[in-house]
């Protein structure tokens, strides 16, 4: 349990709540195409909502004890669950699309733990 | 099926194919993320619950219909703010939100939920033992003060109408309100006089 943080303190990065928003930039933009993708009516939000509450529930019977829980993973796999369900978007086609990327030199691979070193 | 695949590659994935398809433009998705980063917060809901407490009207037609009342005073616009409903607490009777199954919560009054809104743990325990919950983030509440939680869903978001506190009562709306925070708005703690 987290105790509550100043809201307002001077030294901040963007916090609107008084705690940054996204732990890591992938989780801003994750965020950002759901709700990109609402306002411009791809898909009601209870869709998306119903989605990310399966996400959850799945992921909490699989782990009783609730470690390493990444809230922004269960979003973002709804996301992708709403879009294959829409044939949008496939499954295939992101892993695909993430397999050329990772392909990337090492200056351009933004994944954690390695390039720039986002992780950790 | 793209689970071992790191979300970051993912995210960029599909925000590639997205573009490409002319689903997302980056350019509006980046106004979206800032407006959630600096813009809609709390501070919406403190407005509402200032105007409360200083117009007896006000706060009856927020309690009774709470979404009109809401967009008299501050709103923040776009998804999670579908039926908002107001509860009021008193000197007997707290009132605390959670979200059971996911992370529901009043976007355009309160902007996006703080991490520990989102953690299992909070969701969990807060309906099995609200009054451990809240002594364990700094609210202690007497034992007859009955602790009424409310779970979120996609059909109703809760706020809650903190109790005004003693010794504010020469402070007008616009003074009040910087004393109104988030964790009150959630029902996890009390407003505090300044």
């Amino acid at each position: 349990m987290t105790a509550p943080l100043e809201i307002d303190g001077a030294a901040a990065p963007p916090r609107s709540n008084g705690e940054l928003l996204f732990a890591e930039p992938w989780q801003s933009r994750a965020f950002g195409m759901a709700v990109t993708l609402y306002e411009s009516g791809a898909f009601a939000w209870p869709t998306f909502q119903a989605a990310l509450v399966a996400r959850i529930g799945a992921w909490e019977r699989a782990h009783p004890d609730n470690c390493d829980y990444v809230y922004y993973d269960h979003w973002l796999g709804a996301l992708q669950d709403v879009l294959a369900e829409q044939g949008a978007v496939s499954d295939a086609e992101v892993a695909e699309r993430a397999a050329k990327l990772a392909e990337r030199p090492a200056g351009h691979d933004h994944r954690p733990g390695s390039g720039h070193g986002h992780g950790h | 099926m793209t689970e071992s695949i790191p979300a970051s590659l993912r995210t960029e994935a599909l925000e590639q194919l997205l573009t490409e398809r002319g689903l997302v433009d980056p350019k509006v998705m980046d106004g979206f993320i800032a407006n959630y980063e600096t813009k809609v917060g709390p501070l919406n809901g403190a407005k509402v619950v200032a105007r409360a407490w200083t117009d007896p009207e006000y706060k009856q037609r927020l309690l009774a219909d709470a979404m009109p009342a809401i967009k008299e005073v501050a709103w923040g616009g776009g998804a999670n703010g579908e039926h908002i409903v107001v509860v009021e607490n008193t000197p007997t009777r707290h009132n605390v939100v959670v979200c059971t199954l996911c992370s529901c919560y009043p976007w355009p009054v309160l902007g996006l939920p703080p991490n520990w809104y989102k953690d299992p743990a909070y969701r969990a325990r807060v309906v099995r033992e609200p009054r451990k919950v809240l002594a364990e983030m700094g609210l202690e509440l007497a034992d007859d003060v009955e602790i009424v939680v409310h779970d979120s869903s996609s059909e109703v978001r809760w706020l809650v109408l903190p109790e005004r506190p003693a010794g504010t009562e020469s402070l007008s709306e616009e003074e009040l309100v910087p004393l109104i925070t988030r964790d009150a708005l959630v029902g996890v703690a009390k407003v505090a006089a300044p």
